[in-house]
């Protein structure tokens, strides 16, 4: 059931308790015991909205950066990780296999802030061999919703 | 002027429910459950290899039998999935969907007078395709007290000397009733005292929520008896590729393919070469539409209970059949005012056969926005119903 209920809300955290329950078939108490379970157990980190920014009057620009880094003696890579997530702006971060270390998405509302970003800060870090960034200029899908396309019913009427 | 028409024909009764679709189509704003097909696309791997194909210019016929590799992968699959053994030169056909081999295994099958057994309430084309084949339908009016199973008493008290063909219609469109492994022992051993033959309806086998599929050809003495039919428009999403198959004895399978190929040639090259990458690498996708389909299917049995609706656990396909005796009304006339008054459109049980009167079709091939909406209206409309009643 944890598994199902997990794939149910990670395309829609916004089901009701009573739906959930009903989609697997199990009590309400039960739906709402396996939730707080599962945010105690640090498995569901957080209940987000995914907008498309592109659509709205705001203005964002996001960068994916590559950063390649000296891993450092007795910490390998977390410490610099972390070093770099502290920043607010900085949307995630990942280790990655490659000719790359981390892998930054990083959220500002210019060019020069995110280039300033990477410039006065990301780059300054010591630890930090070099890095390149890349502009998001379209996004088509993200959290596997496609943000181009509209969704109609088009079936046909036809005789069973 | 001559009359142009053939008899035999004419006399076919249109299906009932066609009047009723005009209606929905013209309607605006009305939510219909009537579809009986996915709302799923075709994975898009499966769609990809189909584009690719063309791309390549694959544009040809097939053998009339059907793509070799296919065959191939439908053996491998029908072995990995049920342990059953086909050779893909002597006992695979590939059709026009699963409803072309209903056509042409009764074709091939049946001589004049012949009888073939069809349980109801199940899908509209068996009647037809047997009396245009010649043969004589004999109705086996399957019970709401028995979860629409076919029951082995049943089946003999239906056999006549002239019985010739079994359709066994399960997992069911409309019931959802399927039959586990038990009820087909009982089955296979009244077939094989009254030598009889089985057409094997299988197009849902993967849409069993249960317990797992079981075909009949899996039963011991069964397989030479039997047409294996199934298809990739439910599994796979692939409606409007039109492509299933049938598998059989060589000799079944070997008249078949001669009205095949006089008739049709060959299934679409596009779909047959898609269907490839169904077999080998779909797996994955059938279980998560399979997981939505269960979770809308206890979603609709939860929200019927709490209506006080009698509706029997469906452990297949994608349809509850829920019963609405207690209001006094035809399946017929209670689906066209819940159309008038709420504009849901459900399919009366009736066009399905007249054991499915006071029950109705409900497909939950929609998403589940949609079922809810379409719920608290049917919710409305019963309500309003027993109001007047009291």
């Amino acid at each position: 059931m944890r598994d199902e209920l997990l794939a149910i809300i990670e395309k829609n955290s916004r089901i009701g308790i009573s739906d959930l329950a009903a989609m697997l078939g199990v009590g309400e108490d039960l739906v709402v015991n396996e939730l707080a379970a599962l945010e105690a157990e640090g498995i569901i980190c957080g209940y987000h909205t995914l907008i498309n920014w592109d659509k709205t009057d705001i203005d964002t620009v996001t960068a994916l950066i590559e950063v390649r880094v000296t891993p450092q003696r007795g910490e390998g890579f977390d410490k610099i990780a972390e070093r770099i997530y502290k920043y607010p702006e900085v949307r995630s971060v990942y280790l990655l296999s490659g000719g790359y270390d981390l892998m930054v998405t990083l959220e500002g509302k210019t060019l020069k802030e995110v280039s300033g970003f990477v410039s006065e800060k990301l780059s300054a870090l010591d630890t930090v061999i070099s890095t390149a960034t890349h502009f998001i200029l379209k996004k088509y899908k993200d959290h596997g919703t496609v943000f181009v396309q509209k969704e109609i019913d088009e079936r046909e009427m036809i005789i069973p | 002027m001559r009359n142009p028409l053939a008899d035999k024909v004419v006399e076919i009764k249109p299906s009932g429910i066609r009047k009723f679709f005009d209606i929905v189509t013209e309607m605006k704003d009305a939510i219909s459950l009537g579809v009986g097909e996915p709302d799923f696309d075709t994975p898009w791997h499966i769609r990809d290899e189909g584009i690719y194909s063309l791309e390549k210019g694959r544009t040809f016929y097939t053998s009339n039998s059907g793509l070799k590799e296919l065959r191939q992968e439908i053996c491998n699959t029908l072995k990995r999935k049920q342990g059953l053994d086909y050779d893909p030169l002597k006992n695979v056909l590939i059709t026009v969907g699963g409803s072309e081999a209903i056509d042409i295994g009764l074709r091939a099958m049946l001589n004049p007078q012949d009888e073939v057994i069809i349980p109801e309430p199940s899908y509209v084309s068996y009647e037809p395709c047997t009396i245009l084949a010649g043969g004589t339908p004999v109705i086996i009016n399957l019970k709401a007290e028995n979860d629409f199973k076919l029951t082995a008493e049943e089946l003999k008290a239906a056999i006549t000397d002239k019985t010739k063909v079994l359709i066994l219609p399960f997992p069911n469109n409309p019931t959802g009733a399927i039959l586990e492994k038990e009820y087909l022992e009982e089955l296979a051993k009244v077939i094989i005292e009254n030598d009889i033959y089985v057409m094997s309806d299988e197009i849902y086998s993967e849409l069993t929520y249960t317990s797992k599929h079981v075909s009949i050809a899996t039963m011991e003495g069964l397989k030479e008896r039997t047409i294996l039919i199934n298809g990739f428009s439910k599994a796979y999403a692939m409606t409007g590729w039109r492509l299933g198959y049938a598998c059989g004895p060589e000799e079944i399978i070997k008249q078949m393919t001669k009205i095949h190929q006089f008739a049709i040639m060959c299934a679409p090259t596009t779909s047959q070469y898609a269907a490839v990458e169904a077999l080998k690498n779909g797996d994955d996708d059938i279980e998560k539409m399979r997981m939505e389909y269960n979770q809308r299917r206890r979603f609709l049995l939860k929200r019927f209970d709490e209506m006080g609706l009698p509706c029997f656990e469906p452990g297949g396909a994608f349809y509850v059949f829920p019963c609405i005796k207690e209001f006094g009304l035809t399946s017929d006339e209670f689906a066209t005012k819940l159309l008038e008054e709420q504009k849901v459109a459900v399919v009366p049980g009736t066009a399905f056969g007249v054991s499915g009167e006071g029950f109705l079709r409900i497909s939950y091939a929609y998403s589940l926005e949609q079922l809810k909406e379409a719920l608290g209206r049917i919710e409305v409309f019963i309500n309003t119903l027993r109001e007047k009643k009291n």
